[in-house]
């Protein structure tokens, strides 16, 4: 009987997930029993990097079966979850993400006063969360995949009780979180009423027999997408973003703008391209739609930044200016359009991850250390961090021979290809704009003066993770080909 | 090692960036003498590359090629003709004075310095040999980074807002310019079923002249800002002012003519209708013109010794884009030389301020007066340096100034009547800097202790000076090398303009193998 509800294929579907929430309930089990010190906590990294490994090992096996099978994908659950390579490749992404994070959090933590072992399980959990954001095509599961990510995220915005920032941007993020979700659980309602199913095959085949202009469509439509561009902090709906990167703890913060950017990106992607999604055949509507918030957040990310100088706000208004970007991927809609905002993703996990990870050993007993003048002198004082965040900022301004410049090259090929060279001018002017703030940081930390000599919070896992997100993103500025390989498997759906 | 020469060329000074990262950063003058070894070594190893240069070769020569990101055609594809050969060789050559002019005007952070330059002079060099899109653009950005710190560290009480803005101009005119080259590249797949970013593929590329014109737009704003063409030169004054000595040396004579050279290596021969299209010549040579009078005109009214110099600049270098958009191979011929002067001897009056600065510490012009009786030897650099930018005959300015004005006269009468006036306030602005700051009697008591240059300092020179005397004496190597490669450009801009049996009297006839710094 269970065989029928739940077959192998199904299993293989979700292993990833599955580990993932085991460890995650492991870890808030043993904990206690484990370690009832707080400075042993840190060996639940163990558990984490053991879940990692075998989700790794999961997500390794779906594609090599994919790949044995010659297959583009397999589905499980009735079709409610799909794994293919678009899946795939975004869930390595997660991955990557949820190490690095896990690796710099400890002493974080620690420094904070609030290392808890929940904490690991709340990025397995959120994690997990995004698995079904990446591979689920069926309006519950997303929706499930979605929350339960949106859940963890909320508490771990938080996490620093102590904190009156933190609580104020939990608070926020919270309510406004809810608000979205309510569009969005609106707008998959009016889905489901269009085709009487929650499968977004079934849904793109009713909308699709319908004409674009259809006011039903255009009300899913319009609904859903105020829900999805909350969560890529969009303008008109990023008011949320800087609040809470600013108040959340680093590690979150850069968990927050890596992972939860790109699952949200995933997510979008599942509903308004490729042949399964609903929102396919009413292009024409959205098209125009998206460009016009395109580029008002890009206006506004970047015209933001400018007069920062908390870096953690610059850097929240630089996520929603990256937001912008990828965004003209989609609006440009052609395969390297895709292409592009899956390697504009990719990059982006490493040099986002990597310019959050110096702000984290900025953070000292007694120090915030998210300002402008904290950071000043930081060549005096520590050379190797000084570098390695030029490289980060240099990258994120889309300089070659940096990554960054990458993601920006498929975006602008992609307007190019497709005839939108407004789009294109506006997006490359804004370039100089984006260099004109990441470099307030440079200018600060090689040409200010070092204003207290408290060395960095440096610790084994922070070193390990920079040193990973710096070679990674030269590594793909420089010798591009295995990466845009990798990238190009993301169109495999 | 023969194949690789190019490579070796290339890379030595990233190589010597690279062991000079290790040198502790205490030992200052292990760290001075490294690097002036390394730049020593830089131009040692060019010097081959005249040798066996072979001149009236049609093509590029030391050419290498490997594939590099095949998914979207890009190339590490080297090469170099004529242009490339002069302006590399100037690259090494004033790439290692800037090094040495810096050892004692630079006193903190002194490794940081040294690794920018160095990672400059692959920059710099990297840009004039690519021949693949892709590798020119990395290359043209990568110079950007080290320049900011160049300014924004060593320079002097402004020097934020200069390399700020700097930075911003040039990349502003570079991503636009980055969105010319991916619609050429769109253009070149659309008609050929494969992306690539060779430059002689991309040359295959037949694009109406509505989309030409765009593209070229795309180019110009990449490449006049950073020449800088007026309107785009506002950046360069504040930059030249506030950059140290060494900064303000390698960005006049070597940076500026990453502007000059990509209008003749892409704009010319990727986009020749929309080149010879009337209306963008007329603009170009006018914008060309308004350049060279308004910089020597602003030049009359500086007080400060080196923003004059930069505003020269200006001026000078609106000869260069005038010959190029005369479109004719006097005209071609003469800028690629004048480019090569301008590095020489505005490098040199950049060094020469450098040495009045490292002794009295202000660039007032009239703080000085009468140096010429405290300083002798000075006098004699400075007169020099300053004759041979003003173009007095038998310096090396006249020969590139008189071969750009046959060129323009050939081109267009009216352009050659107004840019002559050029040359004369040239002279003027000049000479009259000349007298204000060294003749006469001493009027600054400050100024009747300062030593006269050391040893060092004139050593600095004396390769610069012979260089301009030659040129000046004996100009007929340069138009050697460069005659093929510029009949190649106006052959491409203009078919059939040798066949039509037009005449250039400046250019002698072809001798083979004429013999280049043997």
């Amino acid at each position: 009987m269970i065989q029928s509800f739940y077959t192998t294929t199904d299993h293989f579907t979700i292993i990833p997930a599955v580990m993932l929430a085991l460890f995650g309930c492991a870890i808030l089990l043993f904990d206690f029993l484990i370690f009832p010190d707080p400075r042993q906590r840190k060996w639940l990294l163990i558990f984490v990097a053991l879940a990692e490994g075998f989700t790794g090992f999961a997500l390794y096996r779906q594609t090599a079966w994919l790949a044995a099978n010659g297959q583009a994908q397999l589905q499980g659950f009735q079709g409610s979850v799909t794994v293919d390579g678009f899946g795939i490749f975004f869930n390595w992404i997660f991955l990557i993400a949820a190490m690095v994070v896990a690796l710099v959090s400890y002493h974080y933590l620690e420094i904070s006063g609030e290392h808890h072992g929940e904490y690991y399980s709340l990025i397995l959990f959120a994690q997990c969360g995004m698995y079904f954001l990446a591979t689920g095509t069926d309006l519950i599961t997303l929706f499930i995949g979605l929350e339960l990510m949106a859940l963890c995220f909320y508490i771990m915005v938080g996490f620093l009780r102590a904190d009156k920032r933190s609580n104020e941007a939990a608070m926020k993020y919270l309510l406004l979180g809810a608000f979205s979700s309510g569009f969005l659980v609106y707008g998959f309602s009016v889905m489901y009423g269009i085709a009487h199913s929650t499968k977004l095959e079934d849904i793109a085949a009713a909308i699709a027999s319908r004409p674009p202009s259809d006011p039903v469509v255009f009300l899913a439509l319009a609904t859903t997408l105020v829900g999805l561009l909350f969560k890529i902090s969009a303008a008109p709906f990023h008011m949320w973003a800087p609040d809470a990167y600013e108040g959340a703890p680093t590690t979150v913060t850069a968990y927050l703008s890596v992972a939860s950017g790109a699952a949200s990106f995933a997510f979008l992607l599942r509903l308004f391209h490729g042949p399964l999604a609903p929102f396919a055949s009413a292009r024409e509507v959205w098209e125009p739609m998206l460009a016009v918030v395109a580029i008002l957040t890009l206006t506004v990310g970047n015209l933001a930044a400018v007069n920062q100088t908390n870096i953690k706000r610059l850097l929240a208004y630089s996520s929603i200016s990256h937001s912008g970007y990828m965004l003209l991927g989609l609006v440009a809609g052609n395969e390297t359009g895709i292409k592009g905002i899956a390697v504009y993703v990719m990059v982006y996990t490493f040099m986002n991850l990597g310019a959050f990870l110096v702000l984290v050993a900025l953070r000292r007993q007694k120090i915030i250390g998210e300002d402008l003048d904290d950071i000043s002198g930081l060549m005096h004082k520590s050379p190797g961090y000084a570098l390695l965040m030029l490289i980060f900022l240099l990258s994120l301004a889309g300089i070659p021979p940096t990554a960054g410049f990458l993601g920006k090259y498929y975006i602008f090929l992609a307007l190019i290809q497709t005839g939108h060279y407004t789009l294109a001018v506006v997006g490359t002017l804004y370039v100089a704009v984006a260099i004109y703030y990441y470099f307030k940081v440079v200018r600060s930390m090689f040409v200010g003066e070092e204003t207290e000599k408290a060395p960095l919070a440096t610790s084994f896992g922070l070193r390990v993770a920079l040193a990973v997100t710096g070679v990674m993103t030269l590594a793909i500025g420089i010798y591009p080909e295995p990466f845009l390989k990798l990238a190009q498997t993301s169109l495999l759906r | 090692m023969d194949q690789h020469l190019l490579s070796i060329v290339l890379l030595t000074p990233l190589a010597g960036l690279l062991v000079l990262l290790f040198i502790p950063s205490k030992s200052k003058d292990l760290i001075r003498i490294w690097a002036n070894l390394a730049a020593f070594a830089g131009f040692l190893v060019s010097l081959p590359l005249v040798s066996r240069f072979q001149v009236g070769l049609r093509g590029f020569q030391f050419e290498e090629r490997a594939n590099w990101i095949p998914s979207l055609g890009a190339h590490y594809h080297i090469g170099m003709d004529g242009i490339s050969l002069l302006l590399v060789m100037l690259t090494t050559v004033m790439g290692f004075i800037a090094i040495l002019c810096s050892w004692s005007a630079v006193q903190d952070r002194t490794k940081e310095y040294y690794a920018m330059f160095l990672l400059l002079q692959t920059g710099m060099i990297g840009v004039f040999v690519s021949l693949d899109f892709f590798l020119f653009y990395i290359f043209w950005e990568l110079v950007l980074v080290p320049m900011y710190f160049i300014i924004g560290v060593w320079g002097g009480p402004r020097k934020l807002y200069a390399a700020i803005k700097f930075f911003l101009y040039t990349l502003a005119g570079s991503v636009l310019m980055l969105l010319g080259i991916l619609t050429l590249y769109f253009q070149h797949f659309h008609q050929f079923g494969t992306y690539t970013f060779e430059i002689s593929e991309l040359m295959k590329t037949t694009m109406p002249l509505g989309l030409q014109q765009w593209v070229f737009w795309a180019f110009f704003l990449g490449f006049a800002i950073k020449v800088p063409m007026f309107p785009f030169h506002t950046w360069l004054p504040d930059a030249h002012v506030e950059a140290p000595t060494a900064g303000s040396v390698i960005l006049a004579a070597v940076l500026l003519k990453m502007g000059t050279y990509g209008f003749l290596r892409f704009s010319l021969p990727l986009l020749p209708k929309a080149s010879m299209d009337q209306t963008i010549v007329q603009i170009l040579a006018v914008l060309s013109i308004i350049g060279i009078i308004y910089g020597a005109l602003v030049c009359m009214m500086q007080k400060d010794w080196k923003k004059l110099i930069a505003y020269s600049s200006v001026s000078h270098l609106g000869f260069c884009t005038l010959g190029i958009f005369s479109m004719n191979p006097n005209g071609i011929a003469g800028s690629v030389l004048q480019q090569i002067n301008h590095g020489i001897s505005t490098g040199m009056l950049f060094m020469v301020i450098g040495v009045v600065y490292e002794r009295r510490h202000t660039r007032e012009i009239s703080e000085y007066g009468g140096l010429a009786h405290v300083m002798p030897k000075f006098a004699v650099i400075f007169a020099i340096a300053m004759l041979s930018s003003a173009g007095l005959p038998l310096l090396n300015g006249f020969v590139g100034e008189f071969t750009i004005l046959l060129g323009a006269f050939e081109a267009n009468r009216i352009w050659a009547a107004f840019a002559v006036t050029g040359v004369i306030l040239g002279a003027a602005y000049l000479l009259w800097l000349y007298q204000r700051t060294m003749l006469g009697q001493v009027t600054n008591g400050k100024n009747l202790l300062i030593p006269d240059m050391s040893f060092r300092e004139v050593a600095m020179f004396v390769p610069l000076i012979a260089w301009a005397i030659w040129i000046g004496v004996y100009p007929k190597p340069y138009f050697d090398i460069l005659r093929q490669p510029v009949a190649e450009i106006v052959e491409r801009v203009r078919p059939g303009y040798y066949s039509g049996g037009v005449q250039n009297a400046a250019i002698p006839r072809p001798v083979a193998r004429a013999g280049v710094a043997r």
